[in-house]
Protein backbone atom coordinates (compact mmCIF):
# COMPACT_ATOMS: atom_id res chain seq x y z
CA UNK A 1 0.00 0.00 0.00
CA UNK A 2 1.18 3.50 -0.77
CA UNK A 3 -0.13 7.03 1.10
CA UNK A 4 -1.67 9.96 -0.73
CA UNK A 5 -3.02 13.18 0.00
CA UNK A 6 -6.21 14.03 -1.81
CA UNK A 7 -7.70 17.25 -2.09
CA UNK A 8 -11.33 17.85 -4.14
CA UNK A 9 -12.41 21.02 -4.86
CA UNK A 10 -15.81 23.17 -5.76
CA UNK A 11 -18.68 20.91 -6.26
CA UNK A 12 -16.11 17.59 -5.87
CA UNK A 13 -15.77 18.55 -2.28
CA UNK A 14 -18.69 16.08 -1.40
CA UNK A 15 -16.92 13.22 -2.51
CA UNK A 16 -13.83 13.69 -0.01
CA UNK A 17 -13.49 10.58 2.02
CA UNK A 18 -12.57 10.98 6.24
CA UNK A 19 -8.99 9.89 5.48
CA UNK A 20 -7.78 12.21 2.67
CA UNK A 21 -4.61 13.19 4.69
CA UNK A 22 -2.55 9.92 4.25
CA UNK A 23 -5.10 7.80 2.32
CA UNK A 24 -4.18 4.53 1.40
CA UNK A 25 -4.22 2.95 -1.71
CA UNK A 26 -2.90 -0.16 -3.40
CA UNK A 27 0.38 0.95 -5.52
CA UNK A 28 0.19 1.43 -9.07
CA UNK A 29 -3.30 2.96 -8.78
CA UNK A 30 -4.05 4.86 -11.48
CA UNK A 31 -5.96 8.29 -11.07
CA UNK A 32 -8.74 7.06 -13.16
CA UNK A 33 -8.97 4.30 -10.43
CA UNK A 34 -8.94 6.70 -7.98
CA UNK A 35 -11.83 8.97 -8.86
CA UNK A 36 -13.60 5.59 -9.24
CA UNK A 37 -12.59 4.26 -5.91
CA UNK A 38 -13.68 7.60 -3.86
CA UNK A 39 -17.04 7.20 -6.11
CA UNK A 40 -16.76 10.42 -7.99
CA UNK A 41 -18.98 10.19 -11.35
CA UNK A 42 -15.47 10.72 -14.08
CA UNK A 43 -17.31 12.87 -16.34
CA UNK A 44 -17.10 15.79 -13.35
CA UNK A 45 -13.15 15.97 -13.02
CA UNK A 46 -11.51 18.41 -15.53
CA UNK A 47 -8.30 18.54 -14.07
CA UNK A 48 -5.78 16.38 -12.29
CA UNK A 49 -3.04 18.26 -10.72
CA UNK A 50 -0.69 15.64 -9.13
CA UNK A 51 2.24 17.40 -6.72
CA UNK A 52 1.46 20.82 -8.33
CA UNK A 53 1.81 19.67 -12.03
CA UNK A 54 -1.15 18.91 -14.20
CA UNK A 55 -1.46 15.22 -15.18
CA UNK A 56 -3.61 12.68 -17.12
CA UNK A 57 -6.44 10.13 -15.68
CA UNK A 58 -3.47 7.12 -16.52
CA UNK A 59 -0.63 8.66 -14.10
CA UNK A 60 0.14 6.11 -11.80
CA UNK A 61 0.50 7.18 -8.06
CA UNK A 62 3.66 7.16 -5.81
CA UNK A 63 3.94 7.43 -2.41
CA UNK A 64 3.53 10.98 -0.96
CA UNK A 65 1.73 12.10 -3.71
CA UNK A 66 -1.05 15.36 -3.06
CA UNK A 67 -2.98 14.99 -5.57
CA UNK A 68 -6.13 17.65 -6.57
CA UNK A 69 -9.25 17.12 -8.20
CA UNK A 70 -10.95 19.86 -10.20
CA UNK A 71 -14.30 20.16 -12.17
CA UNK A 72 -15.03 23.04 -14.65
CA UNK A 73 -14.84 26.42 -13.66
CA UNK A 74 -16.12 29.11 -16.21
CA UNK A 75 -18.31 31.74 -14.17
CA UNK A 76 -17.56 35.39 -14.99
CA UNK B 1 -5.49 66.89 -16.18
CA UNK B 2 -2.30 68.48 -16.11
CA UNK B 3 0.93 67.23 -15.25
CA UNK B 4 0.77 68.30 -11.27
CA UNK B 5 -2.55 66.49 -11.36
CA UNK B 6 -1.58 63.60 -12.61
CA UNK B 7 0.76 63.48 -10.46
CA UNK B 8 -1.83 63.92 -7.65
CA UNK B 9 -3.88 61.68 -8.71
CA UNK B 10 -1.04 58.60 -8.69
CA UNK B 11 0.68 59.99 -5.86
CA UNK B 12 -0.21 56.80 -4.02
CA UNK B 13 0.72 54.42 -7.18
CA UNK B 14 4.84 55.49 -6.12
CA UNK B 15 6.78 54.01 -6.22
CA UNK B 16 5.43 50.49 -6.18
CA UNK B 17 5.36 51.88 -9.99
CA UNK B 18 7.72 54.20 -11.61
CA UNK B 19 6.32 57.10 -12.97
CA UNK B 20 8.10 55.74 -16.90
CA UNK B 21 5.08 52.61 -15.60
CA UNK B 22 2.91 54.68 -15.12
CA UNK B 23 3.47 56.88 -18.18
CA UNK B 24 3.31 53.00 -20.19
CA UNK B 25 0.01 52.44 -18.22
CA UNK B 26 -1.51 55.62 -19.56
CA UNK B 27 -1.14 54.87 -23.09
CA UNK B 28 -1.51 50.86 -22.97
CA UNK B 29 -4.85 49.30 -24.50
CA UNK B 30 -7.10 47.09 -22.43
CA UNK B 31 -10.16 45.42 -23.90
CA UNK B 32 -12.28 44.08 -21.05
CA UNK B 33 -14.75 41.06 -22.20
CA UNK B 34 -17.60 40.23 -20.51
CA UNK B 35 -19.15 43.17 -17.44
CA UNK B 36 -20.37 41.06 -15.06
CA UNK B 37 -18.71 39.62 -11.45
CA UNK B 38 -15.55 39.73 -12.96
CA UNK B 39 -15.55 42.42 -15.87
CA UNK B 40 -17.32 45.47 -13.31
CA UNK B 41 -14.46 45.02 -10.71
CA UNK B 42 -11.61 44.99 -13.39
CA UNK B 43 -12.51 47.56 -14.92
CA UNK B 44 -12.88 49.22 -11.74
CA UNK B 45 -9.66 48.64 -10.93
CA UNK B 46 -8.07 49.14 -14.26
CA UNK B 47 -9.78 52.75 -14.67
CA UNK B 48 -7.95 53.80 -10.91
CA UNK B 49 -4.66 52.45 -11.71
CA UNK B 50 -4.99 54.39 -14.80
CA UNK B 51 -4.64 52.41 -18.19
CA UNK B 52 -5.24 55.08 -20.81
CA UNK B 53 -7.95 53.19 -23.30
CA UNK B 54 -10.57 50.66 -22.25
CA UNK B 55 -12.62 48.81 -24.52
CA UNK B 56 -15.47 47.50 -22.24
CA UNK B 57 -17.83 44.78 -24.02
CA UNK B 58 -20.98 43.29 -23.11
CA UNK B 59 -24.38 42.67 -24.59
CA UNK B 60 -26.25 42.38 -21.29
CA UNK B 61 -27.91 44.14 -18.72
CA UNK B 62 -28.23 44.14 -14.91
CA UNK B 63 -30.75 41.87 -13.42
CA UNK B 64 -31.35 41.86 -9.76
CA UNK B 65 -29.41 38.19 -9.72
CA UNK B 66 -26.70 40.56 -10.54
CA UNK B 67 -26.57 42.59 -6.99
CA UNK B 68 -25.06 40.37 -5.36
CA UNK B 69 -21.99 39.91 -6.61
CA UNK B 70 -21.36 42.94 -9.80
CA UNK B 71 -19.75 45.65 -8.05
CA UNK B 72 -20.92 47.89 -11.27
CA UNK B 73 -24.70 46.88 -10.44
CA UNK B 74 -26.89 48.58 -8.48
CA UNK B 75 -30.97 49.13 -8.06
CA UNK B 76 -31.73 52.12 -9.81
CA UNK B 77 -29.67 50.09 -12.81
CA UNK B 78 -31.77 46.94 -13.21
CA UNK B 79 -32.34 46.84 -17.15
CA UNK B 80 -29.63 49.13 -18.00
CA UNK B 81 -26.37 48.27 -20.23
CA UNK B 82 -23.76 46.53 -18.71
CA UNK B 83 -21.54 48.29 -20.99
CA UNK B 84 -22.59 51.63 -20.78
CA UNK B 85 -22.66 51.52 -16.55
CA UNK B 86 -19.19 50.39 -17.03
CA UNK B 87 -17.87 53.18 -19.56
CA UNK B 88 -19.80 55.65 -16.67
CA UNK B 89 -18.10 54.08 -13.91
CA UNK B 90 -15.06 54.06 -15.36
CA UNK B 91 -15.41 57.95 -16.65
CA UNK B 92 -16.67 58.99 -13.56
CA UNK B 93 -13.24 57.85 -11.51
CA UNK B 94 -10.82 58.70 -13.95
CA UNK B 95 -12.21 61.12 -16.41
CA UNK B 96 -8.98 61.09 -18.15
CA UNK B 97 -9.84 57.23 -19.55
CA UNK B 98 -10.57 56.79 -22.98
CA UNK B 99 -13.42 54.26 -23.22
CA UNK B 100 -14.98 52.70 -25.76
CA UNK B 101 -18.52 50.50 -25.12
CA UNK B 102 -19.69 47.86 -27.66
CA UNK B 103 -23.26 46.89 -26.12
CA UNK B 104 -23.12 43.16 -27.92
CA UNK B 105 -22.47 39.50 -26.88
CA UNK B 106 -19.42 38.65 -28.41
CA UNK B 107 -18.30 35.26 -31.30
CA UNK B 108 -16.37 34.71 -34.30
CA UNK B 109 -17.98 37.50 -36.12
CA UNK B 110 -16.69 40.65 -34.09
CA UNK B 111 -14.07 39.20 -31.44
CA UNK B 112 -11.04 39.67 -34.03
CA UNK B 113 -12.03 43.39 -34.55
CA UNK B 114 -12.86 44.40 -31.54
CA UNK B 115 -9.78 42.97 -30.35
CA UNK B 116 -6.92 43.71 -32.69
CA UNK B 117 -5.55 46.75 -31.27
CA UNK B 118 -5.59 45.79 -27.79
CA UNK B 119 -2.24 45.21 -26.00
CA UNK B 120 -4.18 42.33 -23.41
CA UNK B 121 -7.49 41.25 -23.84
CA UNK B 122 -9.00 40.93 -19.89
CA UNK B 123 -11.28 37.19 -20.26
CA UNK B 124 -14.04 37.80 -17.79
CA UNK B 125 -16.58 35.44 -19.78
CA UNK B 126 -18.88 33.42 -18.20
CA UNK B 127 -19.21 31.10 -21.12
CA UNK B 128 -16.13 28.35 -21.90
CA UNK B 129 -16.76 27.90 -25.58
CA UNK B 130 -16.58 31.40 -25.94
CA UNK B 131 -13.70 31.75 -24.43
CA UNK B 132 -11.94 29.55 -27.09
CA UNK B 133 -13.53 31.59 -29.41
CA UNK B 134 -11.62 34.44 -27.98
CA UNK B 135 -8.19 32.58 -28.01
CA UNK B 136 -8.53 31.42 -31.37
CA UNK B 137 -9.09 35.86 -31.80
CA UNK B 138 -6.42 36.58 -29.62
CA UNK B 139 -3.71 34.13 -31.51
CA UNK B 140 -4.95 35.50 -34.78
CA UNK B 141 -4.52 39.55 -33.20
CA UNK B 142 -1.18 38.67 -31.45
CA UNK B 143 -2.60 39.33 -28.10
CA UNK B 144 -2.09 38.25 -24.66
CA UNK B 145 -5.48 36.74 -22.99
CA UNK B 146 -5.86 37.41 -19.11
CA UNK B 147 -8.41 34.80 -17.99
CA UNK B 148 -10.39 34.46 -14.90
CA UNK B 149 -13.27 32.17 -13.79
CA UNK B 150 -15.25 31.63 -11.21
CA UNK B 151 -17.47 29.46 -9.45
CA UNK B 152 -18.63 29.67 -5.72
CA UNK B 153 -15.56 30.92 -3.77
CA UNK B 154 -13.26 29.10 -5.85
CA UNK B 155 -11.40 30.40 -8.70
CA UNK B 156 -8.80 30.48 -11.15
CA UNK B 157 -7.02 32.94 -12.57
CA UNK B 158 -4.16 32.41 -16.33
CA UNK B 159 -2.40 34.15 -18.64
CA UNK B 160 -2.44 32.82 -22.11
CA UNK B 161 0.01 34.08 -24.92
CA UNK B 162 -0.38 33.55 -28.23
CA UNK B 163 1.74 30.42 -28.94
CA UNK B 164 0.13 28.88 -26.06
CA UNK B 165 -2.66 26.17 -25.93
CA UNK B 166 -4.24 28.00 -23.17
CA UNK B 167 -7.70 26.88 -22.74
CA UNK B 168 -7.44 23.34 -24.30
CA UNK B 169 -4.49 22.51 -20.71
CA UNK B 170 -7.66 23.80 -19.02
CA UNK B 171 -10.66 22.68 -19.86
CA UNK B 172 -9.47 20.26 -22.54
CA UNK B 173 -10.26 19.67 -26.16
CA UNK B 174 -13.81 18.99 -25.53
CA UNK B 175 -14.38 22.16 -23.73
CA UNK B 176 -15.19 24.29 -26.63
CA UNK B 177 -18.17 22.47 -26.94
CA UNK B 178 -18.60 23.01 -23.31
CA UNK B 179 -20.59 26.29 -22.08
CA UNK B 180 -20.48 26.13 -18.41
CA UNK B 181 -18.90 25.18 -15.60
CA UNK B 182 -19.89 24.07 -11.86
CA UNK B 183 -21.02 27.92 -11.57
CA UNK B 184 -23.98 27.15 -12.94
CA UNK B 185 -24.73 24.59 -9.45
CA UNK B 186 -22.82 27.13 -7.48
CA UNK B 187 -23.88 30.07 -7.80
CA UNK B 188 -20.73 32.90 -7.57
CA UNK B 189 -20.03 34.83 -4.24
CA UNK B 190 -18.84 38.84 -4.29
CA UNK B 191 -15.63 38.40 -2.36
CA UNK B 192 -14.45 35.34 -4.72
CA UNK B 193 -15.62 37.75 -7.76
CA UNK B 194 -13.61 40.47 -6.61
CA UNK B 195 -10.36 38.38 -5.30
CA UNK B 196 -10.36 36.79 -8.54
CA UNK B 197 -11.20 40.37 -10.41
CA UNK B 198 -7.85 41.74 -8.39
CA UNK B 199 -5.89 38.97 -9.52
CA UNK B 200 -6.11 39.44 -13.38
CA UNK B 201 -5.66 43.25 -12.88
CA UNK B 202 -2.45 42.28 -11.90
CA UNK B 203 -2.12 39.68 -14.51
CA UNK B 204 -2.73 42.60 -16.72
CA UNK B 205 -0.25 45.47 -15.18
CA UNK B 206 2.46 42.28 -15.69
CA UNK B 207 2.31 41.47 -18.58
CA UNK B 208 2.16 45.48 -20.06
CA UNK B 209 5.06 46.32 -17.47
CA UNK B 210 7.18 43.26 -18.31
CA UNK B 211 7.42 42.89 -14.73
CA UNK B 212 7.05 40.43 -12.16
CA UNK B 213 5.83 36.26 -12.37
CA UNK B 214 3.51 35.97 -15.29
CA UNK B 215 0.93 32.72 -14.83
CA UNK B 216 1.87 32.09 -18.45
CA UNK B 217 1.20 27.93 -18.62
CA UNK B 218 0.12 27.79 -15.08
CA UNK B 219 -3.02 27.99 -12.93
CA UNK B 220 -3.62 30.01 -9.70
CA UNK B 221 -5.94 28.32 -8.41
CA UNK B 222 -7.84 29.74 -5.21
CA UNK B 223 -10.48 28.26 -3.01
CA UNK B 224 -11.64 30.09 -0.52
CA UNK B 225 -13.27 27.73 2.27
CA UNK B 226 -10.22 25.93 2.92
CA UNK B 227 -8.06 29.01 2.28
CA UNK B 228 -6.44 27.26 -0.49
CA UNK B 229 -4.01 29.07 -2.72
CA UNK B 230 -1.70 27.09 -5.13
CA UNK B 231 -0.29 28.02 -8.21
CA UNK B 232 -0.24 24.77 -10.88
CA UNK B 233 2.14 24.06 -14.15
CA UNK B 234 -0.17 23.48 -16.87
CA UNK B 235 3.08 22.31 -18.92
Amino acid sequence: MIKIDLKLFVTLSKYLPDNSEGLEISEGTTVEKLILDVGIPKELVKLIFINGKKQNRSYQLKNNDRVGLFPPVGGG
Amino acid sequence: MGISKIEERYDRNFNTLSHEEQKTLGTSKVVVIGLGGLGGSVCEMLARIGIGHLTLIDGDVFEPSNLNRQLLCQEDLIGFPKAQAAKNRVNAINSEVKVRYFIEYVDESNLYERIKDADVVMDCLDSIDTRFKLQKAAQKASIPIVSGAIAGVAGQVTTIFPDDKGYELIYGKKGQKQSKGVETRTGNIAYCAFFVAALQSSECLKVLLDRGDILRNKLLIAELWTNTFDIMDLV
